[in-house]
């Protein structure tokens, strides 16, 4: 077998060494009463052939694949990924390295990280950003965390209901075993949270906002965090979209203390969900509370720069029961893959896409109302939307979807009141023929 | 670090057993660590200091130390407010390094003067810790 | 003069600046395709002022993060006998299966009968680790092992709390991982350290003395991080099980007891997995890693939702689960590490998996024999699949562990993992894998002896240490000090 080179001459003399006369006497501190009897029930080994074979199989299985347009965001978004970062993030010096704890040879990872973490401050206008978290909905759960860690004496936080539906069921999740409460704030009718209850919650630790929020509408951020600090609380933004702040003001200018989102389109497949990328950042004077690992700037005993983890004090390997989080890993090559992404875009690039993924966008809702489909939310939206059609959608979805595209998510599932409306995303990989097709299909 | 001959003790400080140190007689008393404690921390890169006016029981923890790898509870050596602390300590962590004696942590309105009588004679803790 | 072979070489390393210290202004290292729709424009007061990125060309970042790789050092260039850590070659196939287009391409929240290749790879590899462990619920949504450890104590807790039954601490051997207690505190559980007996492992009477109605269970990593088999731990389960607790496994050292033992009948309750461990997914500089919970039938009910189930033929997303604790992770987990979980396990079949965990322990028992009279043993013990040091000797010579993990850089190895466990002062903990051949192991064996009379003979040639690598070494207080996170 491939993967395990000893020879059985090997195994032999090595057994002498050890004074074992088989593999099997390897074994004897296990008692029998733990032993697992007969053999693993697994299927049977395949070679390289039939692994791809069998993977072929498995893709043929997916009935909606790479080649369809599928027009949903909702936390998951189809972007262009350069050739570039498949080939360089490919390197098995990037990818079959460890955790960067000897870091004179891991300055590659180190540096790359600080690197990441420096741009994730420039887009979100932040201080201080770690080296990411799994997703971004524990990102939150943490961002959560951090601000009743933070505030201290306070047990509730409050969490929009435009944020991501699953966000919020991992911040739940998060908080059961805790004496900490998490309450709902409702939206408006104009698809922006309604912060007009929040003095009646009492004390609040923190609040957490997403923008876009899970409608794609805007948050009006700069207003809302002014009524959050109003209310003695920590401003916590989220976000599923990062391209958004492309061109959007950044959560820092508008006044964020802590901010906790999805980093998958800044290129990352998106892979059924996973392995994606939880941004976080936060401001200068809470960075001893920040879960996570850091990677900060040193020098070595010639005085040249280097780059090391560092503040490991608030980790689980030193502080244990007491640490800012339970985190160990992050999500390592993710984070290297979204600043390659970011670089290769760079920030005329970035704009330029943003505001590509706006116009589209705007275009479609254009096209949708010439057909008499009703955009829902009047606010402005980045790149997703709500709609609601006059007919019932369903025959004109599966038309669509004959088509080769997936007309968009239907929300019923996840908001009871938005039943038969549908969540559309479109992206710079969506062609205005697909748009027009969509369009076309719709009865006005 | 060092040996133990190399440890510089100072006379009429009173110490505990968590090697702090404890000066004053009179309203207020200052508080420390010892010259063995900060040897075996190593490099301090950060302090966690209370609030001033928060108050505290004999033995409850104050305040933390951390050096690169580990982090250093420390216990009040005798209950009482904290009317002070070492500002100084907040920009330059290492100056506990560098004087251990001459650099206290915080300052202190003792509540039951007699838990002073308690701590360990210069005598004792060098005892403690040769022992 | 030595003439032991050492791998280590010097080589040319490129400087590379920082990105945004290169690069001009209008430069662009990848297509925006141009708009074929009209331009649209956001309202003013939304806008933002443009973001400050360095503009670079393809060739300016390919370069960079080119030269940055060639500072690494990963499993592809040599040995990385890092304990607890399971630093296994990572197969390259599995990388090709992971990046197949229709299954790397498919989004979360599409319907069930859409994606049927995806939730069969999640339904077969749910399988395969109940089949593994013994254990039968399985949960593949936990994005890490720590992430699955928090899983598992809110399995704890949801056990619990649905027989109104107020546990609020839980045991936890002095060897334990720092995950392990940092895990339970997010639960609201107060670890109760266990001393390990003499011999470096739990000992029955500890355990009777620290477990009672109010103790939620225990958490046991097993073998443990001193790379002993727990051999009490079918008793220990007793005793807890006995004062209504439960046994949480941490399955991060699997690698040693594939196909040998069953959790189950260890009288495990909760199980999570290392996929980035065990079962070969590359480590990634840091991650993305994938941590697997398996429980026992009667906890099943408890596991997050959604699971996958499969009816008739067809696969499905299974959300009835009243009791579950809830999502871990905002979709599946971190589907592209599962995927290639699957494909080695695939690959390796029943049979080779045993053989694995059986050489993996075999290299580490040799390791052991065969350095048991240079360094001092910690505990003089049959090992399983890593083997653990002390630096007593070495503190002879007023040298420390991390002065020749250090020298093993400038020799073309990376270090074993140093100072954990906490018990063993200045511990060196060395796992090989079974990946490694006959001829790398002597080899590091003729490097860590020749190390070793280095610090006798020659010392500064550890205290100089790394001279080699990218840069000597580094001011880590300087770091803490004076933070300096982002440029």
């Amino acid at each position: 077998m491939r993967y395990l080179p000893h020879t059985d001459d090997e195994i032999e003399e090595m057994l002498a060494v050890v004074g074992r006369k088989s593999l099997d006497e390897l074994f004897c501190s296990v008692p029998d009463a733990c032993r697992y009897e007969g053999s693993m029930g697994l299927p049977e080994p395949m070679d390289e052939w039939q692994l791809t074979a069998h993977a072929q199989r498995l893709a043929e299985a997916m009935q909606v694949d790479h080649t369809y347009n599928v027009l949903i965001g909702a936390g998951s978004y189809h972007h262009n990924i350069p050739e570039t970062i498949r080939t360089v993030m490919g390197r098995s010096e990037f990818l079959t390295a460890y955790t960067p704890y000897q870091p004179e040879m891991a300055q590659g990872t180190l540096q790359g990280i600080y690197e990441y973490q420096t741009l994730v401050t420039r887009l979100l206008g932040m201080d201080v950003a770690n080296a990411s978290i799994y997703d971004g909905a524990s990102a939150l759960a943490e961002g959560l965390l951090m601000g009743l860690r933070v505030a201290k004496k306070k047990a509730k936080v409050a969490v929009s209901a435009a944020v991501h539906p699953h966000y919020r069921e991992v911040a739940r999740t998060y908080l059961e075993p805790t004496c900490y409460e998490m309450v709902e704030l409702p939206v408006g009718p104009d698809g922006r949270t309604d912060l007009s209850g929040l003095a009646a919650i009492g004390d609040v630790a923190a609040v957490a906002i997403q923008s876009p929020n899970f409608f794609g509408v805007i948050e009006d951020l700069e207003t809302l965090g002014k009524d959050i600090h109003a209310a003695g609380a920590l401003f916590v933004t989220s976000f599923t979209e990062p391209l958004a702040y492309g061109l959007l003001k950044n959560p820092g200018a508008c006044g964020a203390d802590i901010v906790c989102g999805e980093g998958q389109s800044f290129g990352l497949p998106r892979s059924f969900g996973g392995a994606a990328l939880g941004m976080f950042a936060c401001r200068d004077e809470f960075v001893r509370n920040m879960p996570g690992r850091l990677v900060g700037q040193t020098q070595d005993l010639d005085g040249k720069r280097g780059f090391v983890l560092t503040l490991s004090t608030r980790e689980q390997h030193i502080r244990r029961e007491k640490a800012t989080s339970n985190i160990c890993s992050n999500q390592g090559i993710c984070t290297l893959i979204a600043a390659m992404y970011m670089s290769s875009l760079g920030g005329s690039g970035l704009g330029e896409l943003a505001r590509l993924n706006y116009s589209k966008a705007e275009y479609f809702k254009a096209q949708l109302r010439a057909k008499g489909a009703k955009i829902v939310f009047d606010s402005p939206t980045f790149n997703e939307f709500v709609v609601e059609f006059q007919e019932d959608f369903r025959p004109t979805y599966e038309r669509l979807l004959a088509k080769k595209i997936v007309a968009g998510l239907e929300l019923g599932k996840y908001y009871p009141e938005h039943k038969g409306r549908y969540l559309f995303c479109v992206t710079e990989t969506a062609a205005k023929e697909v748009i027009d097709a969509v369009a076309g299909e719709v009865k006005p | 670090m060092k040996e133990l001959s190399e440890v510089i003790f100072v006379e009429k400080l009173k110490y505990t057993e968590d090697h702090e140190w404890v000066t004053g007689s009179g309203a207020t008393l200052k508080v420390g660590i010892s010259d063995y404690a900060q040897d075996q921390l190593g490099d301090i890169v950060f302090v966690e200091l209370p609030e001033v006016g928060a108050t505290f029981a004999k033995g409850d923890q104050f305040g933390t130390l951390e050096s690169v790898k580990a982090v250093s509870e420390l216990y009040l050596p005798v209950g009482g407010e904290i009317v002070a602390v070492n500002d100084a300590l907040g920009d330059a962590p290492e100056l506990i390094n560098q004087d251990p004696y001459g650099n206290w942590i915080v300052e202190i309105k003792p509540s039951d003067s007699s838990e002073l009588e308690q701590l360990l004679t210069v005598d004792a803790y060098r005892q403690l810790l040769r022992g | 003069m030595s003439t032991t072979n050492i791998p280590g070489l010097s080589g040319i390393i490129q400087h590379e600046p920082l990105l945004w210290e290169k690069g001009k202004k209008g430069r662009r290292g990848m297509c925006v395709p141009a708009s074929d729709v009209p331009v649209a424009h956001l309202p003013a007061e939304l806008q933002g002022q443009g973001v400050n990125f360095p503009d670079l060309s393809e060739v300016d970042v390919v370069r960079h993060y080119t030269r940055l790789s060639q500072w690494n050092y990963g499993v592809d260039t040599g040995m990385y006998p890092l304990g607890s850590c399971t630093m296994k070659y990572n197969p390259k196939i599995n990388e090709k299966v992971a990046s197949t287009p229709q299954l790397a391409a498919a989004h979360p929240m599409l319907a069930d009968e859409l994606v049927q290749g995806n939730l069969q790879v999640m339904y077969e590899l749910q399988e395969y680790l109940a089949a593994i462990t013994g254990l039968p619920g399985v949960t593949v949504q936990p994005a890490a092992g720590a992430h699955g450890e928090l899983t598992g104590m809110l399995i704890f807790a949801a056990y619990h709390k649905a027989k109104n039954s107020k546990r609020n601490k839980i045991l936890i051997p002095d060897t334990a991982h720092g995950t392990n207690p940092a895990s339970a505190a997010l639960c609201g559980y107060k670890p109760v350290p266990i001393k390990s007996g003499h011999n470096g492992i739990l000992d029955i009477q500890s355990i009777a003395a620290g477990m009672d109605e109010e103790t939620a269970g225990i958490m046991v990593t097993n073998p443990n991080t001193l790379g002993l088999f727990e051999t009490n731990i079918r008793e220990i389960s007793e005793i807890v099980h006995a004062k209504g607790g439960l046994v949480y496994g941490d399955g991060a050292n699997l690698n040693a007891v594939m196909g040998i033992i069953n959790a189950r009948k260890c009288g495990v309750d909760v199980m999570h997995l290392n996929l980035h461990k065990t079962f070969s997914t590359p480590h990634g500089g840091g991650g993305p890693g994938a941590g697997p919970v398996c429980v026992t039938e009667e906890l099943s009910k408890y596991l997050p939702a959604p699971r996958v189930i499969k009816e008739g033929d067809k696969y499905r997303l299974d959300y009835g689960q009243p009791e579950s604790v809830g999502r871990v992770h905002a979709f599946h987990g971190n589907f592209s590490v599962l995927l290639r979980a699957y494909s080695y396990i695939r690959t390796m079949g029943a049979g080779n998996l045993k053989k694995a965990s059986q050489l993996a322990v075999l290299n580490a028992a040799y390791i052991k024999e065969k350095l048991k009279g240079t360094l001092p043993l910690a505990y003089n013990r049959p090992c399983m699949h890593e083997c653990v040091f002390s630096d007593a000797l070495l503190q002879e010579d007023k040298i420390s562990t991390l002065d020749l993990a250090k020298r093993l850089i400038d020799c073309g190895y990376h270090p074993p993992t140093i100072y954990f466990p906490l018990v063993v002062h200045g511990a060196i903990m060395i796992e090989p894998t079974e990946t490694e051949c006959k001829e790398d192991i002597d080899q590091f064996i003729e490097v860590v002896k020749m190390i070793v009379r280095e610090a006798k003979e020659n010392p500064e040639l550890l205290r100089q240490a790394p001279m080699r690598a990218k840069t000597r070494r580094l001011d880590e207080t300087l770091a803490a000090r004076h933070p300096c996170l982002c440029g």
